[in-house]
């Protein structure tokens, strides 16, 4: 029984759908991004299901209530907004405390619940500070327990992590995929981030042109991506020419002539001695990723990306002729790109 | 060497300022406790407070203060209930709208005071446009040139941009998406007003409402030209004393006591918002 499900929702602006005919179900208590480029329509996505947007047509049916056409303030959900969108004249308990207050919950409990809130996030120190006076990881922070105060029945995050550094970006994913845990709340992240949409979510919703074109659980996505456009955006990926059948229950592909597009991840791909792997190739350029070895090697395939786990020895040389190996069934046959 | 060159540039805005403000203040004061008489006019040499005793004995004097200061009040009351909700339109408008609105708004201020008040007694005189109608409607004509009302709806009228770029101006720093947060959290559109956009434009309105206030209390073309001769405000009582009764002296003692209550009201006003809401608005 899905807890949040939006039946062919659809936003057109004139002429132009940002969101078409799109459906999606949540089961209580999953962890879903909403995962694309910029102007997917994604955040219009989150806008539509919060109500700051007009839906054109379809349902969103929340906990079997139909809140289609609800007012925001009526439909209860927590939402985090890129910006924080703190109130900047209040303090950091008095800005939790806020949706309590609309609530007309007593000062006793709402005292008692914005110190709980607080604790959750780790401020309890910060409770009398202004916004301007935290850092942005705090404001975060503080957003999130605004949010979560109310006990709303979906967490809604628009981008929450976009606008810290990338320390502070890894520490916060962790945060609140432990909070989420913790309060086990349903939650829609909308990002543009593959890596934070895999890190964190239980499925990931791959969203292009307006339209979903995957949904399936971070792992699966990386392994098995549909589209081209899928199997770039959602980690590194060699594009190559082959054909694709299947001899029984296993899908076979193969590199070389054929009309189908393969996608083989560049870690997937070892190198070994000249004449010895399926393919020869000679090194480009070498970058160095810190925990790993990134190498671009010239093939008779065209240039293909390897990276190799940094294992304590000295890396190839530019310009070493080197046989590249890989197992065929990590080649995964791709279908055209959707078109806006 | 560093800090000496920092007095020398900044001498051609000192001197400005100097000259045109400072001096010609000062020679007010001391204009203000010299000796008049209607015979041999003011005697520079000679002091006195006699000026001074004149304007606190005499209750005409208070009457005009008492009307300056509460028609002031009313105008910029009545500038903060317009141009607060007009600066909010203004700056929730789309792309060319907006542009267009705040010239339109801006407009008024490239055109003479005068001539605008001249406009309103054209519109509000005994055989105005607006008498002209209540008697096309079968009402009787209404005296409104000449009384307070006249002047206050002119001020309004001009003072308005001053209230609405302030506002304007804090509101552009505000995060529309605040007011979404708030509205996610269950809180009515009359609530984010109320609670989230009003304390944040404070500065702006109080900065407006300053602006409208000290202009308004020493306005002179508007009382002038739509109070008529007995509807005095005091900036219309200086000019009478230096120039219909010649009397320097007692127009410079009203000039003088005019700047002091002016600063007196605006720094009580500005310390009581300030004291409110200085940790909240930094």
């Amino acid at each position: 029984m899905a807890f949040l499900s939006l039946e062919g929702l659809t936003k057109r602006y004139a002429d132009v759908a940002a969101v078409a005919d799109t459906n999606l179900t949540i089961e209580k208590g999953e962890f879903v991004s909403l995962l694309g480029p910029s102007g997917c329509g994604k955040t219009t996505t989150l806008q539509m299901i919060a109500g700051f947007v007009d839906v054109t047509e379809g349902r969103i049916v929340l906990d079997g209530r139909d809140v289609t056409h609800a007012k925001p303030s009526s439909r209860g959900l927590g939402v985090v907004f890129q910006s924080y969108a703190l109130f900047p004249h209040m303090t950091v308990a008095d800005n939790v405390a806020f949706g309590l207050l609309m609530r007309k919950v007593a000062k006793s409990e709402r005292d008692e619940r914005v110190r709980k809130a607080l604790s959750l996030v780790r401020l309890d120190a910060h409770a009398e500070r202004y916004p301007r006076e935290l850092s942005g990881g705090q404001r975060q922070r503080v957003a999130l327990a605004r949010a979560l105060v109310i006990t709303p029945p979906v967490l809604l995050l628009d981008e929450p992590l976009s606008n810290l550094d990338a320390n502070l970006r890894e520490e916060m994913q962790y945060e609140i995929r432990r909070i989420q845990r913790e309060v086990g709340i349903t939650t829609l992240m909308v990002t543009h981030d593959q890596s934070e949409a895999l890190s964190i979510s239980d499925r990931v919703v791959v969203m292009e042109a307006g339209r979903i074109t995957q949904i399936d659980a971070p792992y699966r996505l990386y392994e098995h991506p549909r589209t081209r456009f899928i199997s770039d955006f959602v980690g590194k990926a060699n594009l190559v020419g082959g054909r694709a059948g299947s001899a029984g229950q296993q899908e076979v592909c193969k590199v070389g002539e054929g009309d189908f597009q393969l996608s083989l991840r560049p870690e997937k791909i070892r190198l070994t001695e000249v004449g010895q792997g399926l393919l020869d190739g000679e090194i480009r350029t070498r970058f160095f990723l810190g925990s790993q070895w990134l190498y671009r090697v010239e093939t008779p395939l065209g240039e293909l990306t390897v990276v190799r786990p940094n294992e304590g020895s000295l890396p190839l040389e530019d310009g070493t002729r080197v046989g590249l190996v890989w197992s065929t069934e990590l080649l995964r046959p791709l279908e055209e790109d959707v078109r806006a | 060497m560093k800090a000496l060159r920092g007095y020398l540039l900044t001498g051609p805005a000192f001197a400005l300022f100097a000259g045109l403000l400072i001096l010609p203040l000062g020679l007010t004061l001391v204009l203000s406790f010299n000796v008049f008489d209607y015979n041999t006019g003011v005697d520079a040499d000679a002091y006195t407070l006699d000026h001074y005793a004149e304007v606190f004995g005499d209750s005409y004097f208070y009457e005009v203060f008492f009307r300056t200061l509460w028609i002031s009040a009313l105008t910029t009351l009545l500038c903060v209930l317009i141009g607060v909700p007009e600066a909010y339109i203004l700056s929730r408008m789309k792309a060319p709208w907006r542009s267009v609105f705040l010239i339109l708004i801006l407009t008024p201020l490239l055109i003479s005071v005068v001539v605008r008040a001249f406009g309103w007694s054209l519109l509000l005189g005994a055989d105005g446009l607006v008498n002209q109608a209540i008697q096309a409607l079968g009402g009787n004509p209404v005296k409104l040139l000449y009384t307070p009302f006249a002047v206050v709806i002119a001020l309004v009228h001009v003072m308005l941009p001053f209230m609405v770029i302030p506002v304007w101006t804090s509101l552009q720093r505000l995060d529309p998406l605040a007011e979404q947060a708030a509205l996610s959290l269950g809180a009515s559109q009359a609530t984010v007003m109320r609670k989230v956009v009003l304390p944040q434009i404070l500065p702006g309105v109080l900065s407006g409402s300053l602006i409208v206030f000290g202009l308004a209390a020493s306005s002179f073309a508007i009382p002038g030209l739509l109070g008529g001769r007995r509807l005095k405000m005091v900036a219309t009582l200086i000019y009478d004393q230096y120039l219909a009764e010649l009397n320097w002296p007692l127009g410079a003692t009203v000039a003088v006591l005019l700047l002091v209550l002016n600063l007196v009201v605006m720094l009580t006003w500005n310390r009581i918002i300030e004291r409110r809401y200085k940790k909240a608005l930094g």
